[in-house]
């Protein structure tokens, strides 16, 4: 790789995605990676396995399994490193259980899914966006989850930073989903010096261990949290707990501690929810879109503006909590939405639930492996 | 009496609320009073120390103890230790699992923590039996016993625990059981201290689900026999090939002393620093 300095800002590689997967966790101060190989993520475990051992304490782990993967992330995390591994659809769906446990338990961590065509194995190699439903709710039980994604290599790094700021602000798991065109893309990106980004530390207790509770209300909903061995002794479990990690069965201790892990989210939505628009002042026809689609959509939205149609995208760079006031925005002047994606129809479900009757929602689905193009589009954009 | 209650205050957590949820008669008390007498004895700080547990009874001993505690999923115990004991490498990190939670659910994570001989003190409490979830068979239920799930006698062999985690190359394996104390005490302590990958067996009586309905009257029946059929490895040596397939050998039966993973990391990282990759 070779790379150039670029007025004081940063230096400039051509890069996959997957690499600047690996260059945004280590701005962002990972020093643990635990992962187990698979199609069309394994780049990002490379690059990890190459960077992370020049690191002054970085540790790099190939696990038996995805499970082992994400299990010793949340150990690693429990213990004070900021913790990530990587994967796609079936090391996903191994994954759903601890998943669970780490947002019950609190723990910070990030979890790139490169999505694959599915289900089963699938199209190992083929794009695909048919996780998004799964991200959202694939772990069983309530609960609330931060869902991120990236259209292009540059923002592969940046959400990647973003990942590990929301996953140590709210002690919550965070899932970057990433397609495999934007995983597999070489572009020209600009890796900021480092120090010039935002880089958030969980916050850790301030008063004596006698007083610490690990799940205490706080004003933020989000307890401090120390690592393990730093003299906060205390107890973690999946099981439902109260403020002090023990578990209960108290209906009001029960209800707390869901609601709690709830609000933390709910009450942050204008924080965590990252959203573009192009040409969308005076938009009657909008096309939601995300990740690799999202760069399809942009095309097709300025090739039908040149048309003289009123179109706009909004790119969706967080998934969940579903930005729903930034679609609400739009829905008081357009008359069609448009919602392409690599799947079934997951987030269109989202968008119609928002929608409630008002603009006519119009899906463009694609499951053959293919990329969704900007022609076919531009060709519904036409059509209105 | 006076010491005793002492190693109560000091190790057990005040604030959580008693009482604990094990059976009466279940062995897995006395392990945890093991577990307490060798970190004491050690003089391990309490704060060294992480004690990951699977679910299952065994798993509940994380909620009473006052070191850093994690009760994990069912069979995954071992996975967050691994996270842990690389990020910390020089805290004491403690696994202890039911059978069901370390050789069948967690049998895959089991032998490659063995094969890394990453440096963590396992104890795996082999009750032959699925205790919390209502005695269903276990990967070690002995053939022919019977359990929920195996109505008319378990069909399948039971895994060899000591035998699995020397084959995949633990450092330390040991086996001893709830009835010889002080035996078990001193196979903790040593596991506690050695470095690498240490597996104690500890053979544990479930009177609840395993005993009774294999012609175990009482709790009592159950120790009877393990002092009966628990036998030290050195006698056990010399027992007739009738006998010693009735028995079990008790004592340590692996010891190596090779470089556990997390030293591996810290060398590898030390030449790249030092520029001789
Ligand atoms: C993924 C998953 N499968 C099944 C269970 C149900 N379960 C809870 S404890 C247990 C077995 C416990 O047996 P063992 O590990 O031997 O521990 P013991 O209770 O005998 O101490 C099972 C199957 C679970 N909690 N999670
Ligand atoms: S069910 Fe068995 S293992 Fe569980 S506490 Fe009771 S005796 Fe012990």
């Amino acid at each position: 790789m070779s790379s150039k300095r670029k007025n004081g800002k940063g230096r400039e590689i051509f890069a996959l995605g997957a690499e600047a997967v690996v260059e945004g966790a280590l701005l962002a101060g990972c020093s643990y990676y635990g992962g187990y190989p698979i199609t069309p993520s394994s780049e990002i475990m490379e690059g990890m396995a190459a960077r992370l051992p020049l690191t002054e304490s970085g540790v790099f782990m190939q696990m038996e399994d995805e499970i082992a993967s994400l299990g010793s992330v949340i150990g690693a995390s429990l213990a004070g490193r900021k913790a990530m591994t990587a994967t796609s659809g079936p090391g996903f769906s191994l994954m759903q259980e601890l998943i669970g446990y780490a947002c019950m338990a609190e723990v910070p961590l990030v979890l790139v899914n490169v999505m694959r065509g599915g289900p089963s194995t699938g199209l190992p190699t083929s794009p695909a966006q048919g996780d998004v439903q799964q991200a959202r709710w694939g772990t069983h039980g309530d609960h609330s989850i931060i869902v991120l994604s990236a259209s292009d290599v540059q923002e592969c790094l940046h959400m990647t930073v973003r990942a590990f700021n929301f996953a140590e602000r709210y002690r919550v798991p965070v899932i970057l989903l990433l397609d495999e065109v934007t995983a597999h893309t070489r572009e020209k990106i600009v890796i900021p010096t480092p120090g010039t980004l935002e880089v958030i530390e969980r916050l850790q207790p301030s008063m004596p261990p006698e007083w610490y509770k690990p799940f205490e209300e706080t004003v933020r909903g989000v307890p401090p949290m120390p690592p393990v061995g730093s003299g906060y002794r205390f107890h973690v479990t999946g099981l439902t707990h109260d403020d002090k990690g023990f578990p209960t069965g108290k209906p009001d201790e029960i209800v707390q501690a869901i609601e709690r892990q709830f609000r933390k989210i709910d009450q942050f939505f204008f924080d965590i929810q990252i959203t573009d628009d192009y040409h969308c002042d005076d938009v009657e026809t909008l096309v939601v879109a995300y990740g690799s689609v999202a760069r399809s959509a942009q095309l097709a939205v300025t090739q039908a503006r040149q048309e003289g149609i009123r179109a706009g995208l909004l790119k969706l760079s967080t998934l969940f909590p579903f930005p729903r006031a930034a679609l609400e925005r739009h829905l008081r002047t357009c008359h069609t939405v448009i919602v392409p994606e690599m799947n079934m129809g997951q987030m269109s479900r989202e968008v119609k639930r928002v929608n409630n009757g008002r603009a006519k929602v119009v899906t463009i689905n694609r499951v053959d492996g293919s990329i969704i193009t900007p022609s076919q589009i531009h060709d519904k954009l036409r059509k209105g | 009496m006076a010491e005793v209650t002492q190693l109560i205050h000091h190790y057990l957590r005040h604030d959580k609320k008693f009482p604990h949820v094990f059976c009466p008669g279940c062995g897995h008390g006395i392990v945890l009073g093991s577990l307490i007498r060798s970190v004491h004895a050690l003089s391990i700080a309490k704060d060294d120390v992480a004690l990951v547990a699977g679910i299952g009874c065994s798993g509940r001993m994380a909620v009473y103890v006052d070191f850093n505690t994690v009760h994990a999923v069912h069979g995954r115990a071992l996975t967050i230790a691994t996270g842990i004991k690389m990020a910390r490498p020089g805290m004491h990190v403690i696994v202890v699992m039911g059978d069901g939670d370390a050789l069948s659910i967690g049998g895959n994570h089991f032998i490659h923590a063995a094969r890394r001989n990453i440096g963590l003190t396992v104890l795996v409490l082999n009750n032959f039996i699925y205790g919390m979830t209502g005695g269903q068979c276990s990967s070690t239920t002995p053939t022919e016993s019977w359990t929920t799930t195996s109505p008319y006698g378990a069909l399948e062999k039971p895994f060899d625990i000591v035998n699995m985690a020397t084959a995949a190359g633990a450092n330390f394996v040991a086996r001893g059981t709830v009835f010889h104390v002080k035996t078990l005490d001193r196979l903790v302590q040593q596991a506690l201290t050695r470095r690498g990958f240490n597996v104690v067996e500890i053979l544990t009586p479930c009177h609840t689900q395993f005993g009774r309905k294999n012609a175990f009257k009482t709790p009592v029946d159950m120790y009877m026999w393990l002092k009966k059929n628990a036998v030290p490895l050195e006698s056990y040596e010399k027992l007739s090939p009738e006998t010693a397939a009735k028995r079990i050998p008790i004592g340590i039966f692996a010891e190596r002393d090779e470089l556990p993973l997390e030293d591996r990391h810290a060398e590898m990282r030390r030449k790249l620093a030092g520029g001789k990759a």
